[in-house]
């Protein structure tokens, strides 16, 4: 149980800046996950966290106490690496009682022939295998604790992983991509298994993946990173429906979130393709992008029009890719009703609601609008 | 309907086909000998040959450049097991594999562990530390002659610097054997330096975080946990080809001591080459070889079987 704080951390390799000043407060208990693509700094971040890697400028403390200059053993996180880093030549059971005999023996008694005469070591041994026969039983990994890594697959090491790192009871877990070696099936999987075991540890979990996936369904909170920085840090709905940045935007969700070329008039009103929205922003005339989730997307109807260059049925939902005449991008809706799909070629009407929009300036922050109907209701309030 | 039609072509195509197989298959039997005939005839020349070659000899009394030679059964033998010199040797040889083989083990363990974790210049001190393995021996023992030298020397000089009177090395009864032990570890590891440096390469990096974070957070116990496991199927290849070259030693033993002083330094080799070489005793110097190629064997069933439990290991 730890409240993790991180205080203005900056990490470059050589002339390359990797991190650039992140401040994030993970709170005790907390299902925290660091998204970002590949290269955005989250894994050197969680590194940093661990102790494995200095960082150059910033501060962490855990539950208060600064960490820095402290050693990764001594700070009783505990980790799970993306290869697992199972030891090979140990089984699962000596792979699981490792940190509890590193913790508990001294280095006299783990000597493998003297350790085993000197008085207390049967003792300490019986608990130990006691704390790691009662992890194994809640992993469901039991019948496994005799083999090697070798003889394991992709999700039984990963359980055994997970066990080295739950059976010491550290103060927060941190995970590097865990479920990126893993088929696509068993990742669903584990993904269920991981957020059950938060529930029922309540301990901080630090979870870092580049799969807007893994974030959306497992975290309490997800804290999206890009080039170093922290862009946006909220609940998983909270990111996926207000995105603060285009960049977020795009990350989260898939499909993709459609983003359309528009402008903001004179008169503050937003135009797509040439067509008015019912919608005002107090930013000065120019260019924007108009962001549209595919499932807010309504076709048959509407003033916009679009090819349907590509139509991918997924059996319980559809998307169908729209080409619309001068825009670039292909306009994605997602349609519920598989029995009835267009044909390739045709022509389709499609329109969104004025709710869906999320508007970003050419600078990819995002702009706030306001709907014209509510604001003629509330003038008609007041007159 | 179809299922018996196809019953019947069976049944007719059946001789056929074995008529057709029956050339084929002698010929699929000769194709791998032929494909394995180049590799069986040079190991005949090169291996069985001279190995049957030796064999044979060390039952006779040949004496190099003799016009006939006569089948003497085991008498070699009975001579070289009665022949106090033999034993000498034999008991030397195993010294020196007994002290080089740990020796170069060790240091070329050690040499690696510090070449690895350190951050700089690592290719200068890789280089410096194979120098010995690369150098021609022979030249190499020359030096050592000069170093070890009980008035000029450099190892004599730095001793009386301390107040120490050195031994004369290789001059001395009691310390040839063990002088020639040092320079075999110096000559050794090297190339033990270089099979362990590559062994810790392949050790994944992450697998050393994982211990930290487990707790491990003394280099030892690192070592301990991650790199000596890790390191089992390079240690046990290391060992024994240590051991192999160690049963080998002669050019540093012809060129500094002959064997000498009173056999103190004489080695299985050494004795093989002054019977066969100096006395021309061919058939006794053979049957040294005999026993020299037995112990080799031994070294190598030893590492056979532990490259097993390696592979299983793995």
């Amino acid at each position: 149980m730890a409240r993790i704080e991180l205080k203005g951390i900056r990490k470059s390799f050589d002339a390359t800046e990797v991190l650039g000043g992140v401040d994030l407060t993970i709170e005790n208990g907390e299902f925290l996950s660091l998204v970002g693509p590949s290269g955005c700094g989250k894994s050197t971040l969680l590194r940093v966290i661990a102790g494995l890697e200095p960082q150059g400028a910033g501060e962490v403390s855990i539950d208060g106490n600064v960490v820095d200059g402290i050693r990764p053993s001594a700070r009783n996180l505990a980790m799970v690496f993306q290869s697992y880093a199972l030891y090979p030549h140990l089984n699962a059971f000596d792979n699981m009682a490792v940190p509890l005999r590193m913790r508990r023996l001294s280095t006299v008694e783990r000597l493998p022939l003297l350790g085993a005469l000197l008085p207390g070591r049967r003792q300490q041994e019986r608990s130990i295998r006691a704390d790691v026969a009662r992890v194994a039983a809640q992993l469901e990994i039991t019948h496994l604790l005799q083999r090697k890594p070798a003889q394991l697959s992709g999700g039984q090491r990963q359980r055994v992983a997970v066990g080295r790192a739950m059976v010491r009871q550290p103060v927060a877990f941190l995970f590097d991509e865990p479920l990126s070696n893993l088929d696509a099936k068993l990742r669903v999987h584990m993904r269920a298994e991981l957020a059950e075991l938060h529930r029922s540890l309540r301990t901080t979990f630090v979870y870092v993946t580049h799969d807007q996936a893994e974030a959306m369904t497992m975290s309490s909170r997800i804290a999206v990173m890009m080039e170093g920085h922290l862009v946006q840090v909220g609940r998983p709905a909270d990111i996926y429906d207000n995105p603060r940045d285009v960049r977020v935007a795009e990350f989260v969700g898939s499909p993709k979130i459609n983003l359309l070329p528009g402008r903001i008039r004179d008169d503050g009103r937003l135009e797509v393709f040439d067509h008015i929205l019912r919608l005002t922003s107090s930013q000065t005339a120019g260019n924007c992008r108009i962001g549209v989730r595919p499932e807010r997307i309504e076709v048959g109807s509407g003033p916009f029009s679009g090819r349907v260059i590509h139509v991918e049925n997924m059996g319980a939902e559809a998307f169908v890719h729209l080409g619309h005449d001068g825009a670039e991008a292909r306009v994605v809706a997602r349609i519920n009703d598989v029995r009835r799909l267009p044909e390739i070629g045709a022509n389709m009407a499609f329109n969104f609601p004025a709710d869906a929009v999320r508007a970003f300036n050419s600078a990819g922050k995002r702009i706030d609008v306001t709907a014209e109907q509510a604001e003629r209701i509330r003038e008609a309030a007041l007159v | 309907m179809s299922d018996n039609a196809a019953a019947i072509g069976g049944i007719i195509a059946h001789p056929a086909a074995r008529k057709e197989a029956t050339p084929r298959r002698s010929r699929v039997s000769l194709t791998p000998y032929g494909l394995v005939a180049p590799a069986l005839t040079l190991m005949a020349m090169m291996l069985f040959g001279p190995l049957i070659g030796v064999i044979a000899l060390s039952f006779t009394d040949y004496q190099l450049g003799a016009p006939s030679l006569s089948w003497i059964g085991l008498g070699n033998y009975h001579e070289m097991f009665a022949d106090r010199v033999f034993w000498i040797a034999v008991r030397n040889t195993l010294v020196y594999v007994g002290i080089v083989v740990p020796g170069a083990v060790t240091a070329g363990l050690l040499v690696a562990l510090l070449i690895q974790s350190g951050t700089s210049l690592r290719g200068l001190y890789r280089t410096i530390y194979f120098l010995p393995v690369m150098a021609t021996l022979i030249a190499m023992a020359v030096v050592w002659e000069f170093m070890l030298h009980p008035q000029f020397g450099l190892v004599n000089g730095l001793l009386r610097e301390v107040g120490i009177a050195g031994p004369s090395w290789l001059q001395d009864r009691g310390t040839a054997l063990y002088a020639l032990c040092a320079i075999g570890i110096w000559q050794a590891a090297g190339f033990n330096m270089i099979l362990f440096l590559a062994g810790l390469v392949s050790i994944p990096k992450q697998l050393y975080e994982a211990a930290e974070m487990d707790g491990a957070s003394s280099a030892v116990a690192r070592f301990r946990l991650v790199t000596w496991p890790l390191l089992r199927p390079v240690t046990t290849f290391v060992v024994v080809i240590s051991g192999i070259r160690s049963f080998q030693v002669f050019d540093t033993v012809h060129v500094l001591t002959k064997g000498g002083p009173s056999k103190s330094s004489e080695v299985l080799i050494h004795t093989m080459y002054t019977e066969g070489f100096e006395f021309f005793r061919s058939g006794y110097g053979a049957a040294l070889t005999v026993v020299f190629l037995g112990f080799i064997l031994i070294l190598t069933l030893v590492k056979a079987r532990l490259a097993d439990r390696g592979a299983q290991y793995a």
